[in-house]
């Protein structure tokens, strides 16, 4: 069986219709005076799912999350949860918790009084709130800290509390607005497979607002990739990165060569393309019906094209010559620019999968960038 | 040399508000210390002065022993005085808890204004202060009075039917009060609302917290230090109050402030007067302190 990428789970409700969704959101719109922050937007999010929105910052992420929450209300549309119309419910009968972009930790209350405030609010047992908070320390590592206020906690252990105030009344949908942006690089890592896990242990459903694609792409089951309120595509993070449907989704999640032409010969399961940069002609793999004169546009990433200073033994499509531009090394791969004679630039990347070089590639080289029928994905829109 | 000057010019700037704390504090205070401990006299100064440095050092020293205390003995022995330092912290208290009561809606209301129209709100609060403070209690003469305009209003609405008697009696004192140190209980208690994050209290409903609730969990005790130092800022000053119960208050409205002006120029006891100055000043170092203490602590947790 062919695939996008490697499975983390057998895991796809999306994929079976006669699932129903457990979060659903109809024609919603949301408008702040004539600003429109949603843009009639339906999406659907099934039980037990990590799903994560991606996008650009004021793309209406935030306003998604808050509307489900209940602190906004969508100016038209509806919002179902697990078949409830969720309109005219105020945000403390909803069962749903948010971890604030903010944090929003109670100052004046100690770790433990903050994680069992919304346990005291549900009239909960005092032998029973505490048995609870003991756990969620636990579950976070902080259980030395418990007696501290916010203000004598790190950035990475006040994202804890927020995290664990949130998860302590076992919400059935868990918001989370950029639940990771305080913490460097390693610790927002380690906290990615935390979160994970937590998800996975509890059996809940996740919607989680990032910034940060990779880690999205890390942690969501699916991923819908917004942009000025309105949902581009939601896809598996590797559908998402292998298979985008537009050329704004292409170029914004990871790095992507796109190569603009005109469609010479289409046939069936195949497409040449006059690409507009110098000489270059692209015999590409496509699904898609198109017509001869068609404008298209050539999507693909850096790591599948190959680089080299031998000329391929069939030039007469989907290979060009260039001038190394310039060299970034990353330790793990190097991403090459190609500047080709026209000016035009192409990236490739190779992975560093030995320690030496013979004779490496250096600025200014000669040097040939091709590439398969079947590397890259050719868009329409 | 460049930075010499700006060294010297960095301690003068700390030295200067201290010089002058000293010249227009704490001289004045000895002064009327010193008097406190002298005797009554029919003379100007009507008092006797207990030491003098131009009679060389043993003949102060001499005077220095015949230091009186019998000033105090005399505030300790009449029950007036007592009642009306009692009286005093009484109406300061109760004044303080009204101020509190309309003050801190009057804040809350402007903090959750739109922010574009907070710094006209704040304005009106100033607004005040920009007349001078007897005439606007004199302005509350004319308010309150028998045929004053609030009984017009009044019988005008067949509210009432005889006037009501609210000018020379303690309800007058409190209005005047509470109207007059409004300012300094609202921009305290505004100040540490402005400041607090809105996302509290959404995280609050988000956790099962209706309105009501989040305000009394999250929004109140957040508020605390600016409650705190509106109290204070009140109460102190109240405290003391002259004009307010000298304007407003009746004969048998009891203070502390009025009892001084009348031991000073009625009966001009100025050693007696001033012995009543000290030991208020000493009554309201409690509070000052527990003031000081409060805003060092909130400094310290607002960090
Ligand atoms: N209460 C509001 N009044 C007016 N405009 C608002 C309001 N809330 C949000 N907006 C606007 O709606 C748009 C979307 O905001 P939102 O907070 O959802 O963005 P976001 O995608 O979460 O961005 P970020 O990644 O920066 O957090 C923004 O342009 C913002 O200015
Ligand atoms: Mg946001």
């Amino acid at each position: 069986m062919e695939s996008f990428g490697s499975f983390r789970r057998k895991f796809a409700p999306w994929d079976d219709p006669a699932a129903k969704p457990y979060i659903r959101f109809e024609n919603v719109t949301k408008t702040f005076g004539d600003f429109t922050a949603v843009n009639d937007l339906s999406l659907d999010v099934f039980n037990r799912e990590f799903f994560a929105l991606l996008g650009a910052s004021g793309c209406g992420k935030s306003t998604l999350l808050r509307m489900l929450a209940g602190f906004e209300e969508p100016t038209s549309g509806r919002i179902l949860l697990d078949g409830q119309d969720l309109r005219g419910i105020p945000p403390y009968r909803r069962p749903v918790n948010m971890m604030f972009q903010s944090y929003a930790l109670f100052p004046h209350m100690t770790v433990e009084g903050n994680i069992a405030f919304g346990l005291k609010q549900d009239g909960m047992a005092k032998s029973e709130i505490d048995a609870r908070v003991g756990e969620m320390l636990k579950l976070v590592k902080l259980e030395q800290f418990a007696k501290r206020k916010p203000h004598q906690l790190s950035g990475g252990q006040r994202q804890r509390v927020a995290l664990a105030r949130a998860v302590a009344k076992r919400p059935k949908v868990l918001l989370l607005d950029e639940p990771l942006g305080a913490l460097d690089k390693k610790l927002r890592e380690e906290t990615q497979f935390e979160l994970m896990d937590l998800q996975y242990k509890l059996g809940l459903t996740f919607m989680v607002v990032t910034h940060d694609q990779e880690e999205a792409m890390t942690m969501a089951d699916r991923i819908a990739v917004m942009d000025h309120g309105r949902i581009m595509q939601v896809a598996t993070p590797a559908e998402v990165y292998e298979a985008p449907a537009s050329k704004f989704v292409a170029d914004f999640i990871g790095n992507v060569n796109l190569l603009e032409g005109a469609v010479e010969k289409a046939g069936s399961g195949e497409v040449e393309i006059a690409a507009a940069t110098q000489g270059l002609t692209i015999r590409a793999d496509t699904s898609k019906a198109l017509s001869s004169g068609q404008n298209v546009w050539f999507a693909i990433r850096p790591e599948k094209i190959r680089i080299g200073r031998e000329k391929p033994v069939d030039a007469s499509f989907n290979a060009v010559e260039g001038e190394l531009w310039d060299i970034a090394y990353f330790g793990d791969m190097t991403v090459f620019h190609v500047r080709l004679d026209n000016g035009d630039l192409i990236k490739a990347s190779s992975l560093n999968a030995v320690r030496k070089v013979e004779n490496p590639l250096t600025y200014d080289d000669r040097v040939w960038v091709s590439f398969d029928t079947d590397a890259g994905l050719v868009l329409t829109a | 040399m460049q930075k010499l000057i700006t060294a010297i010019a960095g301690r003068l700037v700390i030295v200067v508000p201290y010089l002058w704390l000293l010249l227009f504090f704490l001289v004045p205070f000895f002064i009327v210390l010193k008097i406190s401990f002298s005797e009554v006299a029919m003379a100007i100064p009507a008092y006797q002065p207990a030491f003098d440095l131009s009679q060389g050092l043993a003949a102060n020293f001499e005077k220095l022993k015949k230091l009186s205390l019998d000033n105090y003995q005399w505030l300790l022995d009449d029950a007036l005085y007592f009642k009306a330092y009692v009286s005093s912290l009484t109406i300061a208290a109760v004044s303080t808890v009204l101020t509190l009561l309309v003050g801190y809606p009057l804040a809350y209301g402007m903090a959750r204004a739109p922010s574009t129209l907070r710094p006209t709100l704040l304005m009106l609060v100033i607004l005040p202060f920009w007349t001078s403070f007897l005439i606007r209690v004199y302005a509350w003469i004319g308010i309150l009075k028998p045929e004053g305009l609030l009984n017009q209003f009044l019988m005008w609405a067949h509210v009432i039917d005889t006037p009501l008697t609210i000018l020379n009696t303690n309800t007058a004192v409190f209005i005047g009060i509470v109207y007059s140190y409004l300012p300094f209980m609202v921009l305290p208690i505004y100040a540490s609302l402005e400041k607090m994050d809105y996302s509290l209290i959404e995280a609050a409903q988000d956790l099962g917290c209706p309105s009501f609730t989040a305000f009394w969990k999250i929004t109140f005790p957040l508020s605390i230090p600016g409650v705190v130092a509106g109290c204070f800022l009140v109460f102190i000053p109240a405290v003391g109050e002259f004009v307010i119960p000298d304007l407003l208050g009746g004969s048998q409205t009891l203070m502390i402030g009025k009892t001084l002006w009348s031991e000073f120029f009625s009966n001009r006891d100025w050693p007696v007067s001033s012995a009543v100055a000290v030991v208020l000043l000493v009554i309201l170092i409690v509070p000052i302190v527990l003031f000081q203490r409060a805003q060092a602590r909130a400094q310290e947790s607002g960090k």
